[in-house]
C-alpha cells in the first residue's frame, strides 16, 4: 500500500508581532551632496522632501546593521532566536554574490539552524519578505519568520551621479511574523514587470567588472590611458532614470495599493497609517493623492531625514511611526514596497 | 476632438494646475524646461493628466521629445486623430 505523505497543519493567521530599527551613525546633509553634484539644500528638498539621509561609517556592514534591526525586533516581540523557523533578508547591498546575509546573520543571532535565504527584489523586497513568512507561517512550514531589509548603498553610489546616488541612504528594518488569532497580513498583491528591467540598475554588470580588470592587468601602461580610466571606473554604481521610474511608482503604484486595500477587504478609511517605499516626497504626496487617502491616515514620511534606503524604508518608516504615535500600535497599515526589477509588493497590516 | 486651440488651453489648466504658473504664460513658443522651468518629474505629472484628459498615449520615450508647448500640442493633435 502507498503511504499517505504527511504534510504541515496549517494555521489560520499571522500578524506581525514587532518591528526593529537600525539608523547608522552619518548623517549626510544636502550641502554635504552639493559638494558633490551641482545643487543646492533648497532644489533637493523641493524635489524630493530629503533634508539628510543617514549613512553607515567604513566598518558597519550590512550585516552589522541587519543584526542590529533583527535583535531589537526579536526582543521587542519577546521571541527567542531559537524559534525563528526561517530568516530571510532583503538586500541588494550585501557585498557577497554568496554566501547569503540570512545565513550569517541566522548564526550571529543564535537562531543556526534555522533556514536561511536573501531575496533580491530591492525596494519592494520587504514586502516580497512578508509575503513570504505569511505563507511560511500560515503553511505550518515555520512558526515565526524574521523579515528584515538591510542595505548599505552607499558602497554602490556615485556621489558625483544625479539620478539616484543623492537619495540613497543606509539602514536595517526587521519584522517578526508568527502566529496570530486574527488575521493581521493581508493577501499580498506582488508582481513583476521585466519589461523595465533597465528603469533602475547598476552601471554595469560583474562580468564587465571581470574583463576590464583583465585588460587593465595586461595592457601596456604608458599607451593605454583609456583603458586604464575605464579600470579605474570599474566599480559598478546605481542609476535610474527618474521621470520613468516616477511615473510608473505613481501612477502604476496607486493601482497596486488600491488593489491591495481591495484584496483585504478593507476600505482607505478603515487605514490608520500608509506607510510607502520611502522613495521620493512627490512620489509619497501624488500616491496620497491618487488614493484619495482620508486625513485620519497617518502617513509615513521617514524619508525627510532617513533618505531612500531600498528594502529598509519600509519597516524603518513603521518603527519611527509607531515611536512617535504608539496609539497606531493595533491599527491598520497599507504597505507597499516597489523598485529596481521593475518589482512590487503591497498589503494590508495589522500595526504590532 | 479637440483643435489645436482647445488642447492648448487644456495644457495651460494642467499646467496651471500643477506649478501655479498662470495659463496665459502657456504659450506655444515656450519651452517646458527653459522659460516655464518645469522639471522631469513635474513633467511627468502634466503628461500624465494630459493622457487622460485627451484621451491619448504619451509614451516616456516620447516625453524627451517635447521641448516647446507646441510639440506637447502637435503631439496630442496627431495622436487624436
Amino acid at each position: 500500500m502507498t503511504p499517505v505523505l504527511r504534510q504541515n497543519a496549517i494555521r489560520p493567521a499571522t500578524r506581525i508581532h514587532a518591528v526593529g530599527a537600525y539608523r547608522p551613525d552619518v548623517v549626510v546633509t544636502n550641502d554635504d551632496v552639493c559638494q558633490w553634484i551641482d545643487s543646492s539644500d533648497e532644489w533637493i528638498r523641493q524635489r524630493t522632501g530629503i533634508q539628510t539621509r543617514r549613512r553607515a561609517s567604513a566598518g558597519i556592514s550590512v550585516l552589522d546593521m541587519a543584526e542590529g534591526a533583527a535583535r531589537q525586533a526579536l526582543d521587542r516581540a519577546g521571541i527567542e532566536p531559537s524559534r525563528l523557523g526561517a530568516v530571510i533578508v532583503s538586500t541588494v547591498s550585501h557585498p557577497y554574490a554568496m554566501p547569503s546575509a540570512a545565513a550569517a546573520l541566522t548564526e550571529r543571532l543564535g537562531a543556526t539552524p534555522a533556514p536561511a535565504y536573501d531575496i533580491s527584489a530591492a525596494c519592494a523586497g520587504y514586502c516580497y519578505g512578508v509575503a513570504q513568512a505569511d505563507a511560511l507561517v500560515r503553511s505550518g512550514a515555520a512558526e515565526f519568520v524574521l523579515v528584515v531589509g538591510a542595505e548599505k548603498l552607499s558602497d554602490f553610489i556615485d556621489n558625483h551621479e544625479r539620478t539616484i546616488s543623492f537619495l540613497l541612504g543606509d539602514g536595517a528594518g526587521a519584522v517578526v511574523v508568527g502566529p496570530a488569532e486574527e488575521p493581521g497580513i493581508s493577501a499580498s498583491v506582488w508582481g513583476s514587470d521585466g519589461s523595465k528591467w533597465d528603469a533602475i540598475g547598476m552601471t554595469h554588470s560583474l562580468g564587465k567588472v571581470r574583463e576590464l580588470e583583465s585588460l587593465a592587468r595586461h595592457a601596456d601602461q604608458s599607451d593605454d590611458q583609456a583603458l586604464i580610466s575605464a579600470a579605474l571606473d570599474i566599480w559598478p554604481t546605481m542609476r535610474q532614470d527618474g521621470p520613468s521610474v516616477f511615473r510608473w511608482a505613481v501612477w502604476e503604484m496607486a493601482k497596486v495599493a488600491q488593489r491591495a486595500l481591495d484584496a483585504a477587504g478593507v476600505t482607505a478609511e478603515d487605514l490608520s497609517a500608509f506607510i510607502p517605499h520611502q522613495a521620493n516626497m512627490r512620489i509619497i504626496d501624488e500616491m496620497v493623492k491618487q488614493l484619495k487617502l482620508p486625513a485620519h491616515v497617518a502617513v509615513a514620511r521617514d524619508i525627510v531625514d532617513s533618505g531612500n534606503t531600498s528594502a529598509a524604508s519600509i519597516p524603518l518608516a513603521m518603527h519611527r511611526l509607531l515611536d512617535e504615535d504608539p496609539s497606531l500600535s493595533g491599527g491598520l497599515a497599507l504597505q507597499i514596497g516597489f523598485g529596481a526589477g521593475l518589482v512590487f509588493g503591497a498589503q494590508v497590516v495589522r500595526l504590532p | 476632438m479637440a483643435s489645436n486651440e482647445e488642447i492648448l488651453a487644456g495644457l495651460a489648466e494642467i499646467v496651471n494646475e500643477e506649478t501655479g504658473l498662470a495659463p496665459e504664460a502657456v504659450e506655444l513658443d515656450k519651452s517646458f524646461t527653459e522659460d516655464l522651468d518645469i522639471d522631469s518629474i513635474s513633467m511627468m505629472t502634466i503628461v500624465v493628466n494630459a493622457e487622460e484628459k485627451f484621451g491619448v498615449r504619451i509614451p516616456d520615450e516620447e516625453v524627451k521629445n517635447l521641448k516647446t508647448v507646441s510639440d506637447a500640442v502637435s503631439f496630442i493633435a496627431g495622436a487624436q486623430a
